[in-house]
């Protein structure tokens, strides 16, 4: 019969969908205060849920964020941090705490998640600009990326230097508050994170058509300058949002799709929503240890991310060059 | 069936111009082929008519012009094979002759069970069924060129451009690569433009050859007439013997200049 792998392939949603339960049910037991019993019921629905519920939002994001970009951009090393979108959003939300907290009243919506948005929004684009006018391969982007990074970070210093009363605050903002999340974190963020999930998963046939190229795709009938931009404002704004509450988390964007490509193949129809469940999944566990490790006190997810992240990035990397 | 009527088509890349005022009108169901040196400006042509390059002049199928189509309008009435193709390593056959049902599918929609059963039925007339669930880097490069051409004729459009279909194929590749499109051609009435570098192979197969020389038409008419010996000298600066075959078949032979 033939499918886009039909047979082994219809196991993998529901396999991936109760990892994501287990993830849930054992993030939600493991913490300082001992196991779930009525007595600290406050503590599983006050501290423990928001703060899994987040974490799993986050890495779902940042996970099909990331297989989005590297279906976008053809390239499998890219993800949102490394094409400074984390910087960028980070000096758009420096700015809104420097031009003060009184501007932040009086708006419909919070002007933070969406200065973040812009920031991000204008690193990628600048990080796209520059690796294409070198050829676009998979290391230049990469090299783009670091570059814009370094520019948007020092730009941030300078801005805060010189307005060194709002460093606490934009630090606290950067390093992230998953170890302290409630419900209305879980509330800001979820509004981006459907929005930018459905755009995205709704992209995921015009994703693969673009597997072939962007002359192959054009001559196939696909507006590929459309297809490119609705994706990166989508993944864009969904990683703003979700940096807005946790702050800096490395590597999840490459580590999970690539994790989903080697089991269920690399077809985007399957990343996506893989993506989706596993990232989730993924950041829930990894928040775990950063709990318990230096119980009471915190580890933060970051650290956890980068320490499985890095040596993977490296395995990546040099897989990658004896392909391409 | 389809025509193609070029009317002062250009082509430039920044100061260079690399096609010049090409004018020409290929008959429905008629195989034009482009011959001339590196450079000359034939995958230029190709890429005009598949919307990948900007130009000047105009480029009608059946009298309308193309330039004013969206993509996928333009992808139903020309289908592309690239000289390099994209071949997706963990992408399946199937998939990838799928890929071809592009322009008839909605910006958001999925492919419906008739593309599918489409996909599949090219595959099993071009007999390559067996490569439906082949991954594409587990395949020769004989078998990727056939696929390549199912995709294109999945996409059901009456004109097919192939950009230096045989470059990478061995001597019994290329001929079963163009016997296959010959053969669609005949069953399916495609009108076919391809870009080819052995000037016999494109003789035999194609109905008209267009010399091109720096980006302009220099010859143009049936291999008899344009596959000459001081032609090809002059605008390859190549030394030839052209042999004409008792069945109307030219016959181009390098001739080692060298002493021995």
């Amino acid at each position: 019969m033939m499918g886009i792998r039909r047979g082994a392939s219809r196991w993998w949603l529901p396999a991936a969908s109760l990892l994501l339960v287990g993830a849930i049910v054992l993030g939600t037991m493991i913490g300082p205060a001992g196991s779930v019993s009525a007595a600290n019921w406050n503590i599983i629905w006050q501290i423990r849920l928001p703060r899994v519920v987040l974490a799993g939002i986050v890495g779902a994001m940042l996970s099909i964020s990331g297989a989005s970009f590297q279906g976008v951009f053809r390239n499998p090393l890219v993800d949102p941090y490394l094409l400074g979108i984390a910087a960028g959003a980070g000096l758009g939300a420096t700015i809104v705490f420097t031009v003060g907290a009184g501007a932040r009243t009086g708006w419909l919506v919070d002007p933070l998640p969406l200065a973040a948005f812009a920031g991000g929004l204008a690193a990628v684009l600048l990080t796209y600009v520059v690796g294409a006018s070198f050829g676009g391969s998979g290391t230049t982007l990469v090299l783009a990326g670091v570059a814009v990074t370094a520019l948007v970070t020092a730009v941030q210093i300078f801005v805060l230097q010189r307005n060194s009363d709002v460093i606490r605050e934009v630090y606290s903002w950067i390093l992230g508050r998953l170890s302290t999340a409630n419900w209305g974190d879980v509330r800001l963020v979820v509004p981006y994170v459907v929005v930018a999930s459905i755009v995205l998963l709704l992209h995921s046939r015009q994703l693969d058509v673009l597997r072939v190229g962007d002359d192959e795709a054009l001559s196939l009938g696909m507006n590929v300058r459309r297809v490119r931009l609705v994706v990166v404002v989508a993944a864009t704004l969904g990683t703003a949002a979700v940096v807005s509450v946790s702050g800096l988390i490395g590597f999840v964007g490459i580590l999970v799709p690539h994790m989903v490509r080697l089991l269920a193949g690399a077809s985007y129809r399957m990343v996506l929503p893989l993506s989706v469940l596993v990232g989730a999944a993924f950041l829930i566990l990894a928040d775990i240890p950063g709990r318990v490790l230096q119980s009471p006190s915190e580890t933060p997810i970051g650290v956890v991310t980068a320490f499985l992240g890095a040596p993977f990035f490296i395995v990546v990397l040099r897989s990658r060059r004896s392909v391409a | 069936m389809s025509s193609l009527a070029f009317d002062t088509l250009t082509v430039r890349y920044g100061q260079r111009v690399a096609v010049q005022s090409f004018t020409d009108t290929v008959r429905p169901g008629e195989w034009l082929c482009l011959i001339g040196p590196n450079g000359a400006g034939k995958s230029s042509v190709l890429r005009a008519v598949a919307g990948l390059v900007p130009h000047d002049g105009s480029i009608a199928v059946d009298g309308a012009p193309l330039a004013v189509r969206s993509a996928r309008r333009r992808a139903a009435l020309v289908a592309y094979v690239p000289q390099i193709p994209v071949l997706p390593d963990d992408m399946t056959g199937f998939e990838y002759v799928l890929l071809g049902r592009n322009p008839y599918i909605g910006y958001l929609a999925h492919e419906t069970r008739q593309d599918r059963a489409l996909a599949a039925d090219v595959l099993r007339r071009l007999d390559l069924a067996e490569f439906a669930d082949r991954h594409l880097r587990t395949l020769s490069g004989g078998e990727r060129q056939q696929l390549v051409i199912a995709r294109a004729l999945a996409q059901e459009a009456p004109i097919l451009l192939l950009d230096e279909p045989t470059s990478a194929l061995d001597i019994g590749h290329q001929q079963q690569a163009l016997e296959l499109v010959d053969r669609l051609r005949r069953e399916h009435g495609l009108t076919v433009i391809s870009a080819m570098h052995d000037l016999t192979l494109a003789g035999l197969y194609s109905d008209r050859l267009a010399l091109l020389h720096q980006g302009h038409v220099v010859a143009s008419g049936p291999a008899s007439s344009v596959l000459r010996a001081e032609t090809l000298s002059e605008f390859y600066g190549v030394s030839v013997v052209v042999h004409h075959e008792p069945d109307g078949t030219v016959v181009v032979v390098p001739r080692r200049t060298s002493s021995l």
